[in-house]
């Protein structure tokens, strides 16, 4: 199969469904122009026009409340806020607005519409340019959170996000961007709320999400070599999370690890662990250990950064714990 | 002036005495029981949503606030479906799940009233933007207060439809007091219109208490969006006669003097005393309609009374169009 980078994926879903679709419209700060920070949408405007290549102001609660209210009204908007972080701007379209038109309204709503953005530290961009908060927006019904890990799933699940008639916000993770990877060149869409299973394996699950999907197949890889078999589940859908493919995983290899580079605490990992500790408690041999990115602002200096962010010697690290090895 | 035919001058005054009594009504469903919760009236503003709407299409939306009923009933609701909303019942506009701040209905061009200060404007812009890339005719209103104007997002909304030049009109229902803060402890300045002119967009102050003049300026800002020409933003200065919500006198922050000169100044006698003086209506006619407007808010009370409660299920549904069979919600 042909590969291309993880932009590229992400650039091809969006081209497809435009194509496909008349009623999607992309806006977003430099989208049209410049193709999106990360270029994602790299002449996007010159194949659809600047009608529906929207550069907008630096206003991020106007580009979620008026994909908000486009979508109430017959377009299918596709937002781009450029950094996860800046979602904080918008959080009252995002949360007050996006998530509850459907359900304040009885039904008679709908809000069909996607917004993508980015989480991820390992740039040097600081504390305000490297978070991940998808936990934020998993917290609040109404809201599908998807998380990709590879180039073809981002393209299958971005086209899945379109299609849906439900909001869908996408977080990538910036880091993988450039990551390269099979991608099917035909109509490829992914069902959301499923877990895909990246790796299968008996002695310990590992739940990761994002480019941390990448870190636990690292460590998998390691650790095959000295005869430990870990099974790594990526959740792909955060909300609604299917629970029962990860508690499936954990009945059968009764150890399990989660990793997710959003802050440890109140967290999607301590989600996770939650719904493996309710639904396969019995099954456990030792305490489910989670794996999060320092529970610090996160720091400029290259030398303090990278250690912030977990990795797949972590990953090793927690399976010698819950093996007891 | 604007000039209506005597039946469409009639219904502005039905409309404006309908939802009066509605509002009446809803203090009286209050101080019973009949309701849960709290609810903000509109006494006192009602030529600003009657003219605002009088001026727009049936495929014309709005959004509304969490002083919304007069809205809504201006653009078309039922008394007895918005009276049961209000009483958390399952044959209620949302069927009891969003109550008095979060009536909708799209078959009205209701696209939400809303319970955050100023959540309107993001939905009315993307409602404005829709209409322009389908290529439909239809006009985008925003109803605000003087205090949703101190929202960042009332800057970055109206500057985005103005650059834009989206088919909106930005609708500032000024009644002086974002809760009990009044107008001059929350802005320097005067007239919120004024205000416009920082977005290059036409700005303009009417009296909220006359129906027509509220009419006439909506007209000409719907004609401008209608013709492409971009956003408004129309203030219609009124007052509310009660406290911010019916939990509230009213009374700790405004003195007995401005809200009886305020309510000297009632736009629904005013509209009346028109009605009566230029020949369109007599005061026997009048009274007959305030007579069956106040039949039709009893009869809505009593709907409302007497509908069911929404089923348990209902708890978990209308979260998503698209639930995800297997996975937990």
């Amino acid at each position: 199969m042909r590969e291309i980078m993880y932009a590229q994926a992400v650039r091809e879903a969006l081209y497809e469904e435009m194509k496909r679709d008349p009623r999607v419209i992309l806006l977003g700060e430099d989208i049209a122009y410049l193709g999106g920070a990360f270029k994602t949408t790299e002449g996007l405007y010159l194949e659809f026009g600047e009608e529906r290549v929207r550069d907008t102001p630096i206003s991020e609660s106007a580009i979620i409340g008026t994909a908000v209210g486009a979508a109430l009204t017959g377009l299918r908007p596709v937002a781009e806020i450029m950094f996860g972080d800046f979602i904080t701007n918008a959080m009252d379209e995002l949360v007050n607005q996006m998530a509850k038109m459907r359900y304040m309204s009885g039904g008679k709503l709908k809000v069909p519409m996607v917004v993508r953005t980015t989480l991820g530290a390992g740039r040097s961009s600081a504390a305000q340019h490297s978070q991940s908060l998808h936990a934020w927006l998993a917290h609040i019904p109404g809201i599908k959170v998807v998380v990709p890990s590879t180039p073809a799933d981002a393209k299958g699940l971005l086209k899945a996000a379109i299609r849906d008639d439900d909001p869908v916000v996408i977080f990538d993770d910036k880091m993988m961007y450039k990551l390269t990877g099979p991608v099917p060149e035909e109509d490829y869409v992914l069902p959301l709320g499923k877990c895909f299973i990246k790796r299968e394996g008996k002695d310990v699950t590992v739940v990761a999400t994002s480019s941390m999907v990448h870190q636990a197949l690292a460590a998998a890889d390691r650790l095959a070599a000295e005869g430990i078999s870990l099974e790594v589940i990526d959740p792909a859908t955060l909300s609604p999370l299917d629970t029962e493919t990860i508690i499936r995983s954990v009945m059968k290899t009764n150890r399990a690890i989660v990793i997710d580079e959003g802050y440890p605490y109140y967290g999607v990992n301590a989600e996770m662990a939650a719904v493996i500790m309710e639904g396969a408690f019995d099954y456990l041999d030792a305490p489910v250990i989670r794996i999060g990115a320092a529970n610090t602002p996160i720091p400029f200096s290259p030398a303090l950064e990278m250690p912030s962010i977990p990795d797949a010697d972590d990953v090793i690290e927690a399976v010698k714990k819950v093996m007891y090895t | 002036m604007i000039k209506l035919s005597q039946e469409r001058s009639i219904e502005l005054y039905r409309q404006m005495l309908t939802i009066r009594y509605f509002e009446e009504g809803v203090w009286k469903v209050y101080a019973n029981s009949w309701m849960p919760g709290l609810a903000h009236l509109y006494i006192g503003e009602e030529a600003v949503a009657v003219g605002v709407c009088a001026a727009l299409q049936p495929q014309d939306t709005i959004t509304s606030t969490h002083r919304g009923h007069g809205h809504c009933i201006a653009k078309g609701g039922k008394p007895n479906i918005m009276m049961a909303e209000l009483m958390g019942k399952a044959n209620g506009y949302c069927k009891g799940k969003g109550g008095s701040m979060h009536i909708a209905d799209p078959a009205l061009g209701i696209l939400g009233a809303n319970g955050i200060v100023g959540g309107g404007f993001g939905i009315a812009t993307g409602a404005g933007l829709s209409a322009k890339l389908l290529g439909e005719d239809r006009v985008s209103v925003c109803f605000f207060g003087d205090g949703a104007a101190n929202e960042g997002i009332f800057h970055e909304a109206i500057n985005l439809a103005a650059v834009w030049r989206l088919p909106v009109v930005y609708v500032c229902e000024n009644n002086f007091y974002g809760m009990t803060v009044a107008q001059n402890r929350a802005m320097l300045l005067e007239c919120i219109a004024d205000r416009a002119v920082a977005y290059g967009i036409p700005g303009r102050t009417v009296d909220g208490n006359d129906v027509l003049a509220v009419m006439e300026a909506t007209a000409e800002a719907v004609g401008r969006a209608r013709r492409g020409e971009g956003p408004t933003l129309l203030e219609c200065q009124t007052y509310r006669w009660g406290g911010h919500h019916v939990g509230d006198p009213g009374t700790s922050y405004r003195t007995a003097e401005e809200v009886n000169a305020w309510k000297a100044r009632c736009p629904i006698k005013r509209y009346r005393k028109y009605l009566v003086e230029s020949g369109r209506l007599s005061e026997e006619e009048a009274d007959a309609i305030e007579k069956q407007v106040q039949q039709e808010i009893e009869e809505a009370i009593e709907f409302g009374r007497n509908s069911p409660f929404p089923p348990l299920e209902e708890l978990y549904t209308d979260i998503f169009v698209n639930p995800i069979p297997g996975s937990r919600q």
